[in-house]
């Protein structure tokens, strides 16, 4: 079987994508406002390490079966072979990282952590159902499995937009801010990254149901939309904000630091 | 000087005065969710067993919560809660008189049956 750059590019940022979004919730470890709202929300980022891990083994297997190389870093650093999905999430730069920018921005208050995770997980919801038809038999079983878990991301999160979107005056205005200040971070959901046009997928469907969706839970809680603002786009190609150099710091010190070291 | 000990132990919810419903249930803080009792039903057993209790601001969250807090390694298929105050339980200092009557009833147990041998699972 050969695989293209393109299908190892788009499970790569599929990968990368649940690989931050898991790191940064997994920031509030230990943090969150109560108990019990921090174990649930820790849990969900175990279940993003978790889909992470998936995607990272199935890429690297498919790297592992090519006879012709494959370029993985634009610095012309060569990860060595066989691949492994400790060395994907460990051994590449924010240039190879192909995830969302929406992923890596800092989790901000409550409001902003919970809403971020709405908004993406509204998003994985309907681009996961489409990648149950992928004709790679283990990305749909893993789409399949993820499903499961996303659908809960999004009916906790969303509890939580509607919570403090309809509750005091100071819980509605922390989250009208939140979306102020991730709304821009949006439209980039729905831009399909070149190496994704293989793979038979219909992102305006996506943003079509996304908008709908998102509107009625924003009307239920009385929060409103930002007029038209600029969209922050980059993530998928690479071009990162300065927040996932910290990130992949924390994240990658260890590997960097003391090679193939285990624990 | 006197006092009055109230021996306590963990799943009493005293309605007496100085029962521990009046210290865990009772909002002292405005700002504090209510306490809710949780019971799960596992995927061998038939009915809900009393497994903790939990903060949550209401039952659809106390629901979420429980799932989170108590099923996360695949311990239940079901899950009721109940708000802590709405439970009412015997008082522990009234146990003598409620249970210890029933000590010499031995005549009370189906033990002096015999059972056919078709019956099964009794």
């Amino acid at each position: 079987m050969t695989t293209t750059k393109n299908e190892i590019d788009f499970l790569l940022h599929l990968a990368d994508n649940a690989l931050i979004i898991g790191h940064r919730n997994s920031e509030w470890c230990g943090h969150g406002p109560i108990l019990e709202q921090d174990i649930a929300i820790t849990n969900i980022a175990l279940d993003y390490i978790g889909q992470a891990r998936n995607l990272y083994q199935h890429t690297a297997e498919l790297i592992n079966q090519q006879t012709d190389k494959i370029e993985l870093t634009q610095t012309g650093k060569v990860i060595s072979l066989p691949v492994t999905e400790d060395s994907l999430a460990y051994l590449r730069d924010v240039v190879e990282f192909k995830n969302l920018l929406i992923t890596e921005i800092p989790n901000g208050d409550w409001a902003h952590t919970t809403l971020r995770l709405f908004l993406l997980s509204q998003f994985q919801m309907e681009l996961f159902t489409q990648l149950l038809k992928h004709e790679d038999p283990q990305v749909a079983a893993i789409a399949e499995k993820s499903i499961k878990e996303i659908n809960y991301h999004v009916k906790w999160s969303q509890d939580w937009v509607l919570r403090l979107g309809d509750g005091t005056e100071e819980s509605k205005r922390r989250m009208q801010q939140a979306i102020d200040t991730i709304w821009a971070y949006t439209g980039e959901l729905f831009i399909q990254p070149d190496y994704a046009r293989d793979a038979c997928l219909n992102y305006a469907a996506i943003e079509t149901t996304w908008n709908k969706k998102v509107a009625a839970i924003f009307e239920e809680a009385d929060l409103e939309i930002p007029a038209k603002t600029f969209i922050q786009k980059g993530g998928a190609t690479g071009m990162h904000t300065e927040h996932l150099g910290y990130i992949l710091a924390e994240m990658q010190y260890l590997q960097r630091a003391y090679p193939n070291s285990e624990w | 000087m006197s006092f009055q000990i109230h021996k306590l132990y963990y799943g009493d919810y005293g309605e007496s005065k100085n029962g521990a419903a009046d210290i865990s249930t009772q909002q002292t803080n405005k700002a504090e969710w209510p306490l809710w009792e949780v019971f799960i039903r596992s995927k061998q057993g038939l009915d809900h067993k009393h497994v903790g209790s939990l903060h949550a601001a209401d039952a659809a969250m106390a629901i979420e919560n429980a799932r989170d807090v108590y099923t996360r390694r695949m311990e239940g298929v079901s899950i009721w809660v109940v708000e802590s105050k709405h439970i009412h339980a015997s008082n522990p200092d009234e146990a003598e008189a409620l249970f210890d009557p029933a000590n010499d009833k031995a005549y009370r147990h189906p033990t002096f049956y015999d059972l056919p041998d078709e019956v099964k699972y009794m």
